[in-house]
């Protein structure tokens, strides 16, 4: 069995046994279908068979809670030690980061797959359409990973959890929100460059059932650097 | 498998960890490893691991160079850090099945390795238990199994014995010793009297450098330089005594630790004249020689006269 594999089962089961899965699921659940079908803009008020308004709520509960997963993964080896253990074995750096990127990858399919009675109750309630419901989930699960290799990293240079927890928030800020912001303020080509390091953009277009090349490219390049970054920071070990 | 040191070195910032370290451990060979904290005893071992990079020089295993090929050789290596880190919230069967397929042993001998290993280390009616409910011994003994999960070549155990009872520590060391006949083990300590009822060979170092290499007894015949006897003399005067003892040839000094019951020590070139010379004295006076019992070197003072400069 590949390392990567091993590490991302031990991590996974470290979810559950831990309780920090079921409080995942029982918040990301209670707060999505709270706001698709209870209150605020829901569908009911929409009126409309999308699920537009889960895909929001989505965006924004995962922006907070993957921090809180990813905030443990090596800040918490670091602390115990237990890191060297595991570099020691006949793993390498790299697999050890991708292993614990895996099972919080995982642990967020897991969760949206609790979901899916929404898109068919939809389908009982009107004629949404599948392909763009598709596409939405496909970005939930994009956005999970570049907030996942980002918290990674986070997690990575402090051996303090809550550190790693507000960095993680810090930067995955910039992405979420504050690039949307900036680049109304500016025009041409640096507006343009802002405008398409915003998460925002990407994942709305992919909301509404479009995954454009670009969107992937944008999201495969903030996990590789994150995932890079953190076995960048593991083997700074090796530095003087 | 051989582990060869040539000249390793390792500074961390300004501060120097370990300065031109070399020496060399066989198949079959248990090496004790002691040092003052901070020697840099730890530091030689992270990089016999490949846990954190080799500043200068490198360490061969069985030929091979763990600067270049580190990753291969770690399967090679069973490894017990220092404080003895676990995950805390697996139960010990679960750790140690993690580590079986970390270390690649196929599926089919895990169970074979687990119930091996849970048996080799007593750990039979804490198996089901996490590891953050057992006691440090247990904890102790999990972490050993996990370092021999894999049944390597070569074990490099950072203070073993730590937080055991004396009856855990008898067990450990009588593994570890069973274990030396056919791996090549290197284990750090400053129990003293450990090394000497464990290993084959000492290494002692001292600000990151080698300060004594060589076994127990030869690191006593170095040290030793003068025999030390203690005598007990029994129908004599203690003043009489003091004089004769001191005209004795071969004598270099002598001071009572208990005139009145007679008892002396005294300092001598080696070689045994003094004690020949003493006896004579004895019969000559009739003074009644009761005690004559010549003093070792301990370890630990060498290991003190070697540490403290």
């Amino acid at each position: 069995m590949s390392p990567v594999w091993v590490i991302a089962r031990r991590e996974l089961a470290s979810f559950f046994d831990s309780l920090i899965a079921y409080i995942l699921l029982v918040l990301f659940l209670g707060f999505s279908g709270f706001f698709t079908w209870l209150y605020g803009s829901d569908i009911f008020m929409v009126g409309q068979a999308s699920l537009q308004s889960f895909f929001n709520v989505a965006y924004w509960t995962l922006f907070f809670f993957i921090p809180a997963l990813t905030m443990r993964l090596l800040a918490e080896e670091r602390k115990t030690g237990t890191i060297e253990l595991l570099l020691t074995k006949a793993v390498s750096d790299r697999q050890v980061v991708l292993g614990k990127f895996l099972a919080t990858l995982l642990l967020i399919a897991i969760v949206l797959l609790f979901t899916l009675p929404y898109p068919l109750t939809l389908a009982f309630l009107g004629r949404p359409d599948f392909g763009q419901i598709f596409c939405g989930y496909a970005g939930l699960l994009l956005l999970s990973a570049a907030y996942t290799s980002i918290g990674l990293y986070a997690s990575s240079i402090t051996s303090n959890q809550i550190v790693a927890f507000l960095a993680a928030l810090f930067i995955s800020l910039f992405f979420h929100l504050i690039f949307g912001m900036l680049s109304s303020q500016f025009s041409g080509l640096t507006g343009e460059v802002i405008d398409y390091l915003s998460l925002t953009g990407h994942f709305e277009s992919m909301a509404r059932g479009v995954i454009d090349s670009a969107d992937l490219i944008y999201i495969l390049t903030i996990v590789l650097a994150g995932l890079q970054l953190a076995g960048f920071s593991l083997s700074k070990r090796n530095l003087d | 498998m051989d582990i060869r040191i040539e000249h390793l070195s390792k500074s961390y910032g300004a501060q120097i960890a370990v300065e031109d370290v070399s020496f060399e451990v066989r198949t079959g060979e248990i090496l004790g490893f002691l040092g003052p904290n901070g020697a840099g005893k730890s530091t030689t071992m992270k990089m016999i691991t490949g846990y954190i990079g080799i500043g200068g020089g490198d360490v061969l295993i069985g030929g091979k160079s763990v600067k270049h090929q580190g990753q291969e050789l770690k399967r090679h290596i069973g490894y017990l850090p220092e404080h003895n880190p676990l995950y805390e919230e697996m139960p010990v069967m679960d750790y140690l099945e993690f580590c079986a397929e970390l270390q690649g042993i196929p599926r089919v001998h895990t169970a074979v390795r687990l119930r091996q290993m849970i048996r080799e280390c007593s750990l039979d009616n804490e198996k089901h238990k996490k590891i953050g409910e057992l006691s440090k011994g247990y904890r102790q003994r999990v972490g050993l199994a996990q370092a021999m999960i894999h049944d390597p070549e070569i074990l490099i155990l950072d203070e073993p014995t730590t937080g055991l009872d004396p009856n855990q520590i008898i067990e450990i060391r009588k593994l570890i010793r069973e274990l030396g006949r056919e791996k090549t083990v290197i284990l750090s300590t400053h129990i003293l009297p450990e090394v000497e009822a464990t290993c084959d060979r000492i290494l002692i170092i001292n600000k990151g450098k080698i300060v004594a290499d060589g076994t127990a007894d030869s690191l006593r015949r170095q040290a030793a330089g003068q025999e030390v006897l203690q005598v007990k003399i029994e129908d004599a005067f203690g003043s009489d005594v003091d004089q004769a003892l001191h005209l004795l040839p071969g004598v270099t000094s002598c001071s009572a630790i208990d005139a009145s019951s007679g008892r002396w020590e005294m300092r001598a070139v080696p070689g045994g004249i003094a004690r020949r010379e003493l006896f004579q004295l004895c019969v000559e006076r009739r003074w009644v020689l009761t005690e004559l019992i010549p003093v070792e070197t301990r370890l630990e003072d060498i290991f003190r006269n070697l540490t403290l400069n």
